[in-house]
């Protein structure tokens, strides 16, 4: 007999179904066997292992569509496995990752390997993401049907823009074949070059060289062109502008069926957190104004903005101990996703039930993922929130291989308690 | 011979107990009686530990006095003569004087106080005549200050390599070009090797904006600023605004135009903060590419006709065009950028008839200034900037080594 787990007294949130309601949930051979709200409501059944929520979420495991893992390349900053490890200790089980390896992954043999790497783990889905263009180094596309058929989830140069429109143009083109999706990290480089934080007073102040917000709503609108003309999917990364995200916006409105994502660091923070050249707010996108990062928590409350992913980057000191102009950009933040995303929920932008949407059943709908869903049948990733759990964020105590988070000494609201992985209990929080 | 730390030591029990009195490792208490040139104290207690150490005897009922710590010395008898003033223990060892400057770095002029930088040029101030008279003062002897620069300088480095030298400090000088910087070795593996040699004071210059901040978090000594990529250079600052107190008795109440690439300068950043902190009314004067429009938040007006932003100025201040810092075009051609923003008398003209011209130099003649206006002896004060420079220099080695932990020490030995 298989083994079978129950998680009773449950406040059950599966965004993808529309429920918010109290209930409980059976496991069975590493599926989701039933949910309801009448289930068990007489008790459980002897042979069955019980998990009591406590009146805490139960709501599927996290969905993570843009986090880096520098696996193959630079391990000592992250590997699969400590992604892994830090991605269930915030709630989330599967990762879509980015292409910017060394190697790229734009091969066939290299999206094999990373689905393998991820399935080694056992502790998380890993879907990669493949370069559209060979060494993202933007001048010839990758073999988009073959990667595709090995498994790479949709295309992109990462962290990289892809500046020509001939070739975009091309590749949006191509892609319909395949309904493969396109994902672009909105940012007009020639405007970018050189720059190190937002344009702006700051950048002023500091002496360092700005990059204008302009420039992220101009790849936009370029880009927009060229979708409507080629039909095809597009998805804009990590959006930090209002005049980006109104440009999204207005798109929407006109029917084109665009998506975007942002990444916590844009609502959770502004340029300030600089301070006096902390590299470790150094980001691509750069940390924006205040006004920015409003219209970016408006954007995520109206819908503009479909999903909140990670961004994780990990970088070690070698990378980030540097004169401000040398240090490389990013931030970790798995493991503070669902703290930051509950922050929406406790300053009242979004319900709980969107809060936790736009990090499970968006990004799993967006990207045609079998995750991010509480329904029968599905795979049993689940994550147990307390939602209103005071806790400060220690960056000493984070599972990452890496350091650089921007969230260090926040306090926040909101933990996950316990991971489920395929059925098994994967994470646990201490005093859970 | 006993000296004053044996026989403070003696009275307390041996190194262990003082050691554990005092809260520091048991070696630094036998290093109070080596030799100076063996790592030690000569025999001395640093102050900063007396008063620590006389309430801790007091708790364990040894009768220890100020007298102990000069025991066998002249200053013992000068002492116990003199009469006796009972001072709270906490003021032994920190004299409180509000308008010192009180930072063990200079990194910048943005934060710091009125108070602070009218110190600064006081103390400047009065090494000015030194400096004329070529005397030289012992006031850092046994000090040393290392020259760091990664980026190519001639005037600075020699300016504080002089001023080091006249108040009795060795100078080293760090040659990037020589050095493993061009193997490879990080800023902060730089610093770290750098302060393992115990020097006092580095001096450094980078290229990147912030670096410099970067390295004085990594170091024990004492670090001054002599240029971070396009943010800060406060000596230049200092000196600027020594040079105009001297000649207009003031700097509250004057109207100073910053002209030319104010957006890659970092002499602009610091004078602007020097000169709005001080009360002045700073312009920033130059062609919309080169003066970002930010700037205005850090309270300036900005012109871009260089006629209307030198109407009635009292200081003209010249910047060079940063062209190692400008990737692409930020004006169309030096032709160009003369014929409107550099300065001629036809220009000079609208400021007040007895404005001064100043340039913190290389002055490129004919790109940012005409070569008769930056020769005019009744108007330019170029070579006087470069002057008060070292007497700025004098006072800032002065002023930052006087809050190094060992100074005080130092001080009383």
């Amino acid at each position: 007999m298989t083994a079978r787990t129950a998680f009773i007294n449950a406040r059950l949130i599966d965004p993808a179904n529309g429920l918010d309601a109290k209930g409980a949930l059976l496991v069975e051979s590493e599926r989701i066997a039933d949910v309801g709200t009448a289930l068990f409501r007489d008790g459980v059944p002897s042979g069955i292992e019980t998990i009591d929520c406590k009146g805490q979420v139960l709501a599927p495991g996290l969905v993570d569509m843009r986090a880096l893992v520098p696996e193959p390349g630079e391990t000592h900053k992250e590997s699969v496995a400590s992604a892994a490890a830090a991605a269930v200790a915030g709630g989330v089980t599967t990762i879509v990752t980015l292409p910017n390896t060394n190697p790229v992954i734009d091969d066939v043999a290299l999206v094999e390997f990373m689905i393998e790497r991820g399935r080694e783990t056992g502790l998380i889905n890993l879907f990669p993401y493949a370069a559209l263009t060979v060494g993202t180094k933007g001048e010839k596309l990758t073999e988009i049907g073959l990667l595709r058929e090995a498994g790479a989830i949709a295309f992109t140069d990462g962290t990289r823009a892809i500046a020509d429109p001939v070739l975009l143009r091309r590749a949006l083109a191509y892609s319909t074949s395949w309904d493969a999706l396109i994902i672009q990290h909105p940012e007009e480089p020639s405007l970018a070059r050189g720059g190190q934080i937002n344009d702006g007073e700051y950048a002023t102040r500091l002496g360092l060289q700005g990059i204008p917000p302009c420039a992220e709503v101009m790849m936009i609108e370029r880009d927009l062109h060229l979708v409507a003309t080629t039909g095809a999917r597009y998805h804009a990364a990590h959006v930090s502008t209002a005049m980006g995200i109104d440009a999204i916006r207005k798109a929407k409105a006109r029917g084109m069926k665009i998506t975007c994502d942002t990444s916590p660091h844009y609502f959770g923070l502004n340029e300030t957190a600089i301070g006096n050249y902390r590299t470790f707010a150094k980001l691509s996108p750069p940390l924006r104004s205040e006004d920015d990062r409003k219209a970016v928590v408006e954007g995520l409350r109206d819908g503009t903005i479909d999903v909140i992913a990670s961004d994780h980057n990990p970088q070690d000191p070698d990378s980030k101990r540097l004169p401000f102009a040398q240090a490389m950009a990013g931030a970790i933040g798995l493991e503070t996703l669902l703290p930051i995303t509950l922050e929406l929920y406790h300053n009242k932008v979004l319900s709980l039930g969107a809060a936790i949407a736009k990090v499970t059943s968006a990004p799993a709908r967006l990207l045609g993922l079998p995750a991010g869903t509480l329904t029968r049948g599905a795979r049993a990733d689940l994550v147990v929130i307390d939602p209103d759990r005071p806790w400060v964020i220690r960056e000493d105590a984070l599972a990452s291989k890496s350091r650089n988070t921007l969230f260090d000494s926040r306090p926040v609201q909101g933990r996950c308690q316990r991971t489920v992985f395929g059925g098994r209990t994967v994470h646990c929080a201490k005093d859970a | 011979m006993l000296d004053p730390a044996t026989h403070v030591i003696g009275k307390c029990g041996g190194p262990d107990a003082v050691a554990e009195m005092v809260g520091i490792h048991v070696s630094n208490v036998h290093r109070w009686t080596y030799p100076r040139a063996r790592g030690g104290t000569d025999g001395r207690i640093p102050a900063r530990h007396h008063a620590r150490l006389i309430a801790e005897a007091a708790r364990r009922g040894i009768t220890l006095v100020p007298e102990d710590f000069f025991h066998g010395t002249e200053a013992a008898a000068a002492l116990s003569s003199a009469p006796r003033k009972r001072e709270p223990a906490s003021q032994m060892t920190q004299p409180a004087d509000p308008t010192r400057f009180r930072h063990r770095h200079l990194l910048g002029i943005e934060g710091l106080s009125s108070d602070e930088i009218a110190y600064l040029l006081d103390r400047a101030n009065g090494f000015v005549d030194m400096s004329r008279s070529r005397r030289k003062a012992d006031l850092l002897s046994g000090l040393s200050v290392m020259n760091l620069f990664f980026e190519d300088s001639t005037r600075t480095r020699t300016s504080f390599e002089l001023a080091a030298l006249r108040l009795g400090a060795d100078v080293i000088n760090m040659s990037v070009a020589t050095s493993s910087i061009q193997k490879g070795e990080s800023l902060i593996d730089t610093a770290l090797t750098l302060n393992a040699m115990h020097p006092d004071v580095l001096v450094v210059r980078h290229p990147h904006s912030g670096a410099v901040e970067l390295l004085s978090q990594k170091v024990t000594c004492s670090v001054i600023n002599a240029g971070d990529g396009s943010h800060e250079h406060p000596t230049q600052a200092l000196l600027d605004a020594l040079t105009i107190r001297r000649r207009k008795g003031r700097i509250g109440g004057l109207i100073v135009a910053i002209c030319g690439d104010v957006a890659h300068s970092r002499v602009a950043r610091s004078n602007i903060h020097l000169l709005t902190t001080m009360g002045a009314r700073v312009r920033v004067v130059g062609p919309p590419t080169l003066v970002p429009r930010s700037m205005a938040r850090m309270g300036v007006e900005i012109f871009h006709d260089m006629r209307q932003g030198l109407k009635d100025c009292d200081i003209v201040m010249m910047l060079r065009l940063q062209l190692e810092r400008m990737h692409g075009t930020y004006v169309p051609s030096l032709r160009e950028n003369f014929h409107f923003y550099g300065l001629d008398y036809d220009k000079l003209a609208n400021a007040k008839p007895d404005a001064l011209i100043m340039h913190p130099g290389p002055i490129n003649r004919g790109v940012e200034i005409d070569t008769a206006v930056a020769d005019d002896v009744e108007r330019s004060v170029i070579t006087e900037q470069v002057e008060m420079g070292v007497a700025v220099r004098m006072a800032c080695l002065e002023a930052v080594t006087a809050n190094l932990p060992w100074m005080d020490a130092r001080s009383r030995a």
